[in-house]
């Protein structure tokens, strides 16, 4: 059955809320069920930010995750936090430029990618997340590139849209990675 | 085909609202709900409607007692301690017999508590929340698409039976995003308003809309009024959804978010060999006493399970009155039960 | 024989309840005066609120809506911006809107809102039989001062119109007094401008008339009348204190 459960975790103005956001816009132009919960509340600010993302064939049951197929994590304490969630042969991607932690599973999928240095590299450090999730797509299928395109377009406001193609480059240097 | 959208919960109570004719809302900040109030603010301009940040809870839910003398379709919103504040509202506008819409997207209490979901609002919701003797029609939606479908409902509801309707959600449900369906045209009840108070235009008697009768038998007689349509409502208007309940040996009974957790309970169960079924009430009031009569033969017990201390068990073993065992899990302040530990539970009274 | 003098239409013909002395009739005249005179019965809301004028919508012809202690400017706020072409209007004591419902009202003047207020100031609770009001002069004795009024335990008494004057909100607020026939008819002239301020769309007006409360003073209905004049006017001087040059 395709059913990803996705935990993405990090600091607050990393991107993890909005990748999750973009993930389950992609999802649901897939064409599947698919839902989103993020944390709220002061601990945005500056703090651990996390959400929770279901790309689904059937009708979710529910949005909010005590286990996951998928884990992103942008530092250690979400690392520390969410490892033990990961269900047996899940994955677990980490950007490495920030999280030095290794995980103490050997019953996971682990892979890292330096995510935060390679958008400094690129230019644009916004899109750290971006390409985490450009791995999340080649090691899980949970989404498709052309959805993640679209959602990019239906999600960000028109001012934006122009750093779309650079965007779409951030996503594929993390699927190639 | 309507419109498919990814939407957050509060954002899609706000639309559905507009969606269900209501042009007024007053309202005042307080999380988890304040998206509400953004997007009212943002889009009732924009359908000649009305957007007031009131100065308190309390003046909010005395403008919507305005706006509903007035005829007008009316919403105010908020989360467990402004709808605190809001009791004195809701229970003159409930006296008065004026249709509204109270949305509480409920947080961890007692006082200023938390601002994780709970369910602990759930006496105050049901059983009256402010003085005297009265009641709400309460909605407990358990995901984003019947947050719009309830919401909409709920004005027709309060305008067929002339009293507050409320949306019971919690901070899950007001937070996150799923995709709803908008209809292309809401189903709206076009319901009699002349007792309105909006100018007679010389053409009628004045009309008064008031809460005070200082006769005991005038107010026993407006009281019996009430109870009279309260019972209409308990027979007409009880709602609920039976999940695999037909073979279900444990029916977990559970609302709103917590629902949605037992559904995934449900599977897990079903996978190792228990016949667990849910029975999600989606009225808490009037609470669907019928789903009860239709499974009480068939189970041998009920779990309750609740962001709370145990509120609605108290409904559950009043309905179920002895027949068959009622137990309990439920976590507080804002912590989400898991399902490691309803299964847990389930465990137990299967062994025992 | 000619009618020289009849209870205007938007009273409705039925006896009062207030006391003896009890200046409230005289307001509510006022009001229905204005209604009339203006043409405005029909298309007026009022709100009653908790006092002993909670029930003048028995009173009052036109639509009337009883509201909780204090919420008055709130409900009147909901009502006009559901109805914005309508006349809304508050009736409301001192305690009703200089203590429970300080911050209604403080708000609804600070947004301009678009009603009339009407200010019943007799220096005392009189439904529920004489209590301290926010209005209750220094030294006076109520039930719950009585000892008298001191400003050290009770603090002083508020004085509303320059308060609310002290705002950008208020088109038009003024004080009135209603111990003699001179200054009814002033009060008279006051209300009416009151509504003709909301008719024009300017925004929030508030008359607040100096009132007797025989029962709760103590006093006989004269004795009342000469307490507004020699105690009252000296603390709550009469005048305009908003909108003194606004022509409508």
């Amino acid at each position: 059955m395709f059913l990803h459960e996705v935990i993405i975790a990090g600091f607050g103005g990393q991107g993890i809320l909005s990748a999750g956001r973009l993930i389950a816009y992609a999802g649901m132009l897939d064409g599947r069920e698919v839902s989103f919960f993020p944390s709220y509340g002061p601990e945005m600010r500056g703090g651990t930010a996390n959400c929770m993302v279901v790309v689904s064939e059937e009708p979710i049951a529910s949005p909010v995750l005590n286990s996951c197929t998928a884990l992103m994590v942008m530092n250690n304490p979400s690392l520390e936090k969410f490892e033990s969630y990961i269900k047996k042969g899940g994955v677990l991607i980490a950007d490495s430029s920030l999280v030095q932690q290794k995980p103490t599973r050997d019953d996971i999928k682990h892979f890292e990618l330096p995510a935060t240095l390679m958008a400094s590299e690129a230019g644009n450090k916004a899109f750290s997340n971006i390409y985490l999730i450009g791995k999340l797509i080649k090691e899980t299928g949970i989404i498709t590139p052309e959805s993640f395109e679209k959602a990019l377009y239906g999600v960000l406001s028109k001012s934006k849209h122009h750093l779309i193609p650079q965007e779409m480059e951030a996503l594929k240097a993390g699927m190639e990675y | 085909m309507g419109e498919r959208l990814l939407m957050k919960g509060n954002e899609v109570i706000a639309e559905a609202a507009i969606r269900a004719g209501c042009r007024h809302y007053f309202g005042y900040p307080i999380t988890p709900q304040t998206e509400i109030a953004h997007y009212m603010a943002k889009k009732m301009p924009k359908v000649g409607g009305v957007f007031l940040q009131a100065e308190s809870e309390v003046s909010a839910i005395n403008m919507v007692y305005g706006a509903a003398s007035a005829g007008k379709r009316v919403m105010t919103s908020s989360s467990s301690p402004g709808i605190s504040l809001k009791q004195e509202g809701i229970s003159y506008a409930s006296g008065a017999q004026l249709p509204a819409v109270v949305v509480n997207i409920m947080r961890g209490g007692p006082g200023l508590g938390g601002i994780q979901p709970s369910q602990s609002d759930y006496f105050q919701a049901t059983k009256g929340g402010g003085h005297g003797d009265y009641r709400l029609i309460v909605l407990a939606p358990s995901s984003v698409q019947e947050l719009y479908e309830l919401t909409v409902d709920a004005f027709n509801l309060a305008d067929q039976y002339r009293m507050v309707a409320m949306i019971l959600g919690d901070g899950v449900l007001g937070q996150m995003m799923e995709v709803v369906n908008f209809r292309d045209e809401e189903p709206i009840v076009d319901a009699d308003k002349s007792w309105a108070a909006c100018g007679h235009g010389m053409k009628r008697e004045h009309n008064t809309i008031t809460s005070i009768h200082l006769d005991p038998a005038v107010l026993e007689q407006w009281n019996q009024a009430l109870q009279k349509k309260y019972k209409t409502i308990c027979e007409k208007e009880q709602r609920y959804e039976l999940y695999k309940t037909d073979d279900a040996d444990i029916i977990i009974v559970a609302y709103g978010s917590v629902a949605r957790i037992a559904k995934n309970v449900v599977h897990v169960a079903r996978e190792e060999g228990l016949k667990v079924g849910l029975l999600r009430p989606i009225t808490l009031w009037p609470f669907p006493t019928k789903a009860f009569e239709q499974v009480m033969d068939k189970t041998r017990a009920f779990l309750t399970v609740e962001m709370s201390s145990g509120q609605m068990l108290e409904d559950v073993m009043l309905t179920v009155s002895g027949r068959k065992p009622v137990y309990f899990t439920g976590r507080m302040g804002g912590m989400i039960p898991r399902v490691d530990d309803i299964m847990a539970k389930i465990k137990e009274i299967s062994a025992g | 024989m000619a009618v020289v003098f009849d209870r205007p239409h938007a009273l409705v013909d039925i006896p009062m309840h207030y006391c003896p002395g009890c200046t409230h009739g005289i307001t509510h005249r006022l009001v229905a005066e204005a209604l009339d005179d203006l043409g405005i019965e029909g298309k007026t809301v009022g709100v009653s609120s908790v006092g002993c004028s909670y029930n003048n919508y028995f009173y009052f012809n036109c639509d009337m809506i009883q509201a909780a202690h204090g919420r008055a400017p709130a409900v009147a706020t909901g009502v006009k911006r559901s109805l914005p072409d309508n006349i809304v209007f508050t009736y409301q004591g001192d305690g009703d809107l200089a203590a429970i419902g300080t911050a209604e009202i403080v708000h609804a003047a600070a947004r301009g809102e678009n009603i009339t207020v009407i200010f019943i100031n007799n220096t005392i609770y009189g439904m529920t039989s004489g209590q301290m009001a926010p209005t209750t002069l220094l030294n006076q004795v109520t039930t719950t001062t009585p000892y008298g009024r001191s400003a050290k335990n009770h603090g002083n008494p508020i004085r509303v119109c320059e308060m609310l004057a002290t705002l950008e909100g208020p088109a038009y607020i003024e004080r009135v007094s209603l111990h003699d026939i001179k200054h009814i008819k002033k009060a008279k002239e006051a209300v009416r401008k009151a509504f003709k301020v909301q008719m024009a769309g300017k925004g929030f007006s508030l008359v607040e008339i100096l009132s007797t409360c025989p029962t709760n003073w103590g006093m006989d209905p004269l004795e009342s009348l000469d307490r507004v004049k020699n105690e009252m006017l000296e603390y709550y001087p009469l005048g305009v204190f908003a909108g003194e040059d606004l022509e409508v």
